[in-house]
């Protein structure tokens, strides 16, 4: 069985858990410049660099992985949010993108591979792609609206290296998804979808994407505009294994738009929700039966199939959700009718 | 949250869409972003669902427009919020268009045009963007016109695209909307062709949507709004229930059904379902009463019959109905003498205000070409009814705004161009007195001096007849006159006129661009207060040429032996085979219907002064209502030509052993230069390609002689890497090949006797125009059928009518006279090589203008690097080395190579 036709079939008889934070987890390290850099003789401050740590320090996102799935985590996610030569460059460590992503994808791996071997249980590494902090469709410069930092195939461009390093080494070695996460800008996300499909056209195999979108407001849009319904519309051709939700707001504020998701969308909904919303100095303080019990809803409700989560959320929140859905039934993808699904900002759909 | 929305017909804003909308083109291409954004803005306004975005206009950077459009649109939500349609024909721009689309958008379009592989890239481009797709019914063969041919192309794209994957409910149909009443009958049936075949396309492909370009069907009826709107919602109400479910319309224009005027209704329900054969024509009748929205208007356009006799006159000179001329000029005329006037002023006063309404439209661009020659004709026919009762009354000479020799000059037999400024003079007033073609000098100003003219035109096509023109300019002087000569035709130009023909002539000399102009500049030539300044003007800026040029240190020429040591080093691995039937072949008599098919389109508008690419140009803006109109008339004429069999093409094709020395090709052909077999003439009816060939030479049997052809070669300095090209290049320096070609189209002459005869001139400038259609398209098929089957080195070779026009082949045909060997007297060699003379019944003029004038000769070169390129500039050590190679003294040298040198 692929890694895609392996994971439907997990999904369908059970709400699977990915994993929680890692940057909130690693701030607990109480790392130092020092334990950041490493040996590698960087000119700038790697302070805060969490993705290098794969190679300097990777005891530390290997006891993070460990312990997400000793809570119970069916999928794990590689450390690499930010280890592509956009976000590197402000650490001066571009011509680090391929190592960073190699090793994260390599740890992830192993101790996917551990924890299938103990208990028989399938596990499964997605290889985490940040938006990058640049943007497609918006301009920088309030005062020329057509202009813009980057371009798409640049971006694609860009995306290609980092997908191309997760994936290395093949099946059972590199990931076994390509999770595009965070998506603030549609069309940023769109060029990594391009990226990920001529990453498997040119390895002549199947690159399953996990796509997940942030919400920026409380209407329910994202950074470039776009409705929950409408970034549906626009990713679709993705063939995503998982659609869905993270990041931005705590599970309370996401919960008519997982509702909305979970109706129209043809494949698995996964969504991994902030520990709530920060307090004032920054911190998460939802506690992990608070999480568990929000996020427990929309299994009951059948809206979702894969829950974990996101910035502020710990091993003891996975393991609360783990314990909270255990037993649950997972929810039936939905079948919509076969329907032309166009997209601005908002959906467009046509009549047969 | 948020706001779905569903229809069950799609309407997509065409505003936005340079082709559509005359006023955003102008805003783009002034760069006006902002106001071109505010456009948009009031389409998603005004209920547009889908936005269609097109750049594609000749004069603008797409790529950069599509872009910068798109980017400035995604930052306005109002106008972001619905999907857009990324528009244009070429895929490099939609590529452009979709890198910067976040949402999910449609393109438009594809088709397998250029066959299945490249659709399926492209198909599987627009899956990885995440976008659904228009596909037009077009297919390598052409845009499906039939149901059944619809149905077939939409049923194959569809049956490639499941096979990719692609979903099918992004697939989006175009079976092409095309027009209906054009007069042309095959066009009938195109609504119900439409129609029918959505329902099918339906039937046999699950979740696809039907799309189309509505203004298509109604362009018969350009300018007539109230029609236009009438058939789009008539062919809507039918084709809609059919399956159509999305149209690029402005939605503001069309009218509810049941408010359609019936009358109206019914006419065009005939037109949209094909009810019968008159129809269309119905139609057409019935059309000019909802003309324009001006009651007045619309009364005056139905019912000009029943205006006043000047009125009738007008209308029909500015409309060309040449139908009532006659009687209406007849009645103005008995009035006239009732009045006791003279018969010469029903042409002073009411035909020529007449005419100056049709110069004044002509003039600012609201009539065209072809329009105005029909008004000729009404004109002429008016002219020739009151002659008579002119002649009879013998009054004095009356003059007109001025009279006009014109003649082509000697040596030279083309004069459609000529006989186009004729017309076109006689519609502003001017008489002209039109001595022909081949007309010397002598006959030239005598025929001024008799007609007491005010000036004289001379036109030529090829090269040499511009030193013929210097020779009537200095024949003028010595004669004394000084009466203006305007210089005109294909080869001249405004610096050769400067630098050449008005040094040698005291009076003035104008060089007139086009048609268009020629109205102008015999005006102010006849004119009392602004002749003078025009003169002194013209003749300044003639000056100002000639300084320049004496200053501009010309660009530099290599010496020949640098320009031959940086001469093309073909590959001689690549050369073609040996001929499979070598010698020399006659065609007597090929099929006309099958040259038709090989005509290129293009030409003959810009011969008609319609500026554009066919057949984009009938759809044109500017020009395309005139276009399609001359199109249709051609079209017609064609019909006869074949039917009745007018004209007969007659052609012959050599292929002799050749080789090259230094820059000459030597070629190795039988003496006497005829083989067994010449002269038997082809049957008509053999198709081509299955026509008899006469035997090859048998070699060592026939005495051989060598034929030098000198060719020459570029001698501007170029850049680094670039050859210093030679047609000679092309060919081995031994055992290779090398060809020669000659057609022509007899015929014309009873034809356009019988036109001239009939005060015709548009039909006799139709079929001349034609007859050189013909010409162009036997050369084009004839070097098919040297490549595929004579020299025979490209037998597979499947090229679209349009590939060839774009010379997409292996191997060239550079003809004598033109830019790779702009030698006109490189004919006479052809032609004995070929025996030209009696295989195609050809003759060449002293300048070595072929007659009868609708003729090409060329020769053939099957090397696959062969390119045309243009010789320009020589020096004159080429011109030395030249003149010895041909055996010629240096001064014949020099007036062959004029226009090459210095």
């Amino acid at each position: 069985m692929t890694p895609r036709e392996r994971f439907n079939a997990e999904a369908a008889k059970r709400i699977l858990i990915t994993d929680g934070a890692f940057g909130t987890e690693i701030q607990n390290w109480k790392l130092d410049e020092a334990a950041y850099a490493g040996s590698l003789g960087l000119s700038h401050d790697q302070k805060g660099n969490n993705d290098i740590l794969a190679i300097t320090k990777p005891d530390v996102p290997e006891t993070i992985t460990r312990e997400y799935l000793e809570a119970g985590s069916d999928i794990v996610s590689t450390n690499t949010f930010s280890a592509n030569v956009i976000s590197q460059a402000d650490y001066g460590a571009e011509h680090l993108v391929r190592e960073i992503n190699v090793e994260s994808a390599r740890i992830a791996r192993a101790l996917a591979t551990e924890y299938e071997a103990k208990d028989g249980r399938p596990r499964f590494v997605a290889g985490a792609i940040g938006p990058t902090n640049k943007t497609l469709s918006l301009s920088p410069d309030v005062n020329d609206p057509g202009f813009r930092e980057i371009d798409f195939d640049y971006l694609k461009g860009v995306y290609r290296e980092q997908i191309d390093a997760l994936l290395e080494g093949g099946e059972g070695v590199g990931v076994d998804f390509i999770l595009i996460e965070t998506v603030f800008d549609t069309l940023n996300a769109k060029a990594g979808i391009m990226a990920a499909i001529e990453a498997g056209d040119a390895l002549g195999r199947d690159v399953p994407i996990m796509m997940s979108m942030t919400l920026t407001d409380l209407s329910g849009r994202n950074l470039s505009g776009h409705t929950v319904e409408a970034f549906w519309h626009a990713v679709r051709h993705a063939k995503p294994i998982t659609i869905g939700l993270n990041c931005s707001f705590g599970a309370e504020q996401l919960r008519p738009h997982v509702k909305t998701l979970s109706a129209i969308a043809d494949t698995l909904i996964m969504v991994y929700p902030n520990a709530g919303l920060p307090n004032e100095l920054g911190e998460y303080d939802e506690q992990p039966e608070t999480t568990a019990g929000l996020v427990g809803e929309w299994a009951v409700a059948k809206q979702v199939n894969v829950l974990g989560g996101c910035c502020g959320s710990t091993p003891a929140h996975i393991k609360a959700m783990a314990d909270g859905v255990r037993g649950l039934e997972p929810r039936a993808v939905a079948r919509p009718e076969v329907r032309t699904k166009l997209a601005g900002l908002e959906p467009f759909t046509m009549a047969a | 949250m948020t706001t779905s929305s569903s229809t069950s017909f799609v309407n997509i804003g065409e505003r936005t869409n340079v082709t559509g909308s005359a006023r955003f083109k102008k805003l783009i291409m002034a760069g006006d972003y902002p106001a071109a954004v505010e456009v948009a803005r009031q389409q998603v306004e005004s209920g547009a669902q889908v936005l269609d975005v097109n750049m594609d206009e000749g004069l603008l950077d797409a790529h950069h427009a599509m872009t910068t459009f798109l980017k400035l649109i995604a930052a306005e939500p109002d106008i972001a919020r619905i999907p857009f349609m990324v528009d244009s024909s070429k895929w490099s721009v939609i590529e452009a268009g979709l890198k910067c689309v976040s949402g999910k958008p449609i393109v438009n379009s594809i088709s397998m045009k250029e066959g299945e592989e490249q659709f399926l890239a492209q198909a599987k481009k627009c899956m990885a963007y995440g976008a659904a797709v228009v596909v037009m019914a077009f297919d390598e063969v052409g845009q499906a016109d039939t149901k059944d041919r619809k149905v077939e192309i939409c049923e194959r794209a569809y049956k490639l695209l499941v096979g990719i994957g692609f979903p099918l409910e992004d697939i989006i149909f175009d079976p092409n909307v095309f027009a209906v009443a054009t007069g042309i009958e095959e066009h009938n049936n195109y609504g119900v062709d439409f129609i029918e075949a959505c329902k099918e396309i339906k039937a046999r492909c699950p979740h696809v949507h039907i799309s189309g370009g509505l203004s298509n069907f109604s362009f018969s009826f350009r300018g007539n709004e109230p029609v236009r709107r009438a058939m789009h919602s008539v062919f809507l109400y039918y084709a809609i229930p059919a399956g159509m479910d999305m149209a690029i319309v402005n939605a503001g224009q069309l009218d509810i059904y049941d408010d359609i005027d019936p009358e109206l209704r019914q006419a065009v329900e005939d037109v949209v379902l094909n009810k019968d054969p008159e129809a269309g024509d119905r139609l057409v009748a019935l059309a000019e009463r909802y003309r324009g929205t001006d009651v007045v208007a619309e009364k005056a356009a139905a019912e000009w019959r029943s205006l006043g006799v000047n009125k009738r006159l007008e209308y029909a000179l500015v409309k060309g109905i040449d139908l009532h001329v006659v009687e209406d000029t007849e009645e103005a005329r008995l009035i006239i003498a009732g009045n006791g006037g003279r018969p010469i002023e029903v042409i002073e006063g009411p035909l020529m205000d007449g005419m100056n309404v049709v110069g004044d439209l002509f003039g600012s661009g609201k009539m065209f070409l072809p329009q105005v020659v029909k008004s000729a004709r009404v004109m002429k026919k008016a002219v020739a009814h009151l002659l008579p009762y002119i002649e009879a009354a013998k009054e004095p000479g009356a003059r007109g705004k001025g009279k006009i020799i014109m003649a082509t000059v000697k040596g030279d037999v083309h004069d459609i161009g000529k006989n186009i400024v004729g017309v076109v003079l006689q519609c502003n007033g001017f008489d002209v007195v039109d001595l022909g073609v081949m007309v010397p000098w002598s006959k030239i100003l005598e025929s001024a001096n008799e007609n007491d003219a005010d000036m004289i035109g001379l036109s030529g096509l090829i090269t040499p007849s511009l030193d013929e023109m210097v020779t009537v300019a200095e024949e003028m002087k010595r004669a004394g006159m000084t009466m203006p000569l305007l210089i005109g035709g294909a080869t001249t130009s405004k610096v050769h006129t400067a630098l050449r023909i008005a040094p040698a002539y005291d009076g003035p000399v104008v060089h007139v661009l086009d048609a268009s102009r020629a109205v102008g500049v015999a005006s102010t030539l006849v004119s009392d207060t602004i002749r003078d300044e025009f003169v002194t003007k013209t003749a300044d800026e003639y000056e100002a040429v000639r300084i320049s040029r004496a200053n501009k240190g010309q660009s530099e020429l290599l010496p020949l032996e640098t320009a031959r040591a940086r001469g093309f080093v073909a590959d001689f691995a690549m050369k073609p085979p040996a001929p499979v039937k070598p010698g020399v072949h006659v065609f007597a008599d090929w099929d006309l219907s099958d040259l038709r098919d090989y005509i290129d389109w293009t030409p003959f508008f810009r011969a008609w002064e319609l500026a554009g690419n066919f057949p984009a140009i009938l759809t044109d803006e500017v020009v395309g209502e005139s276009a399609s109109s001359l199109y249709a008339d051609a079209q017609a004429m064609l019909d006869t030509i074949v039917a009745e069999k007018w004209l007969t093409p007659r052609g012959v094709a050599g292929l002799w052993p050749a080789r090259r020395e230094g820059d000459d090709v030597v070629v190795t052909a039988p003496s006497p230069l005829r083989g067994e077999g010449w002269g038997e003439g082809q049957p008509s009816s053999a198709a081509p390609g299955t026509a008899p060939h006469p035997d090859p030479l048998p070699a060592g049997e026939r005495e051989q002689k060598e034929v030098r052809l000198p060719m020459l070669r570029q001698q501007i300095a170029k850049r680094e890497g670039r050859a210093n090209m030679c047609l000679a290049d092309f060919v081995d320096t031994q055992d290779d090949w090398f060809g020669g070609f000659a057609v022509g189209i007899h015929g014309i002459n009873d034809h356009t006797a019988r036109f001239k005869a009939d005060n015709d001139d548009y039909n006799d400038i139709l079929l001349k125009a034609l007859a050189d259609r013909f010409a162009e398209a036997f050369a084009e098929r004839l070097h098919k059928h040297v490549r595929t089957d004579l020299w025979g080195y490209a037998p597979d070779e499947q090229l679209t009518n349009e590939a060839m026009i774009k010379e997409q082949y292996r191997g060239i045909r550079p003809a004598p006279g033109y830019p790779a060997c702009p030698d006109h007297s490189l004919k006479p060699i052809l032609f004995d090589l070929l025996d030209a003379p009696t295989a195609t019944g050809l003759e060449l003029t002293e300048s070595f203008a072929m007659f009868p004038t609708a003729a090409v000769s060329g020769f053939y070169f099957g090397h696959p690097q062969a390119e045309y390129f243009g010789v320009a500039r020589v020096g004159r050590d080429q011109l030395e080395d030249y003149a010895a190679r041909r055996g010629a003294d240096l001064k014949t040298a020099e007036r062959w190579l004029r226009p090459n040198l210095d």
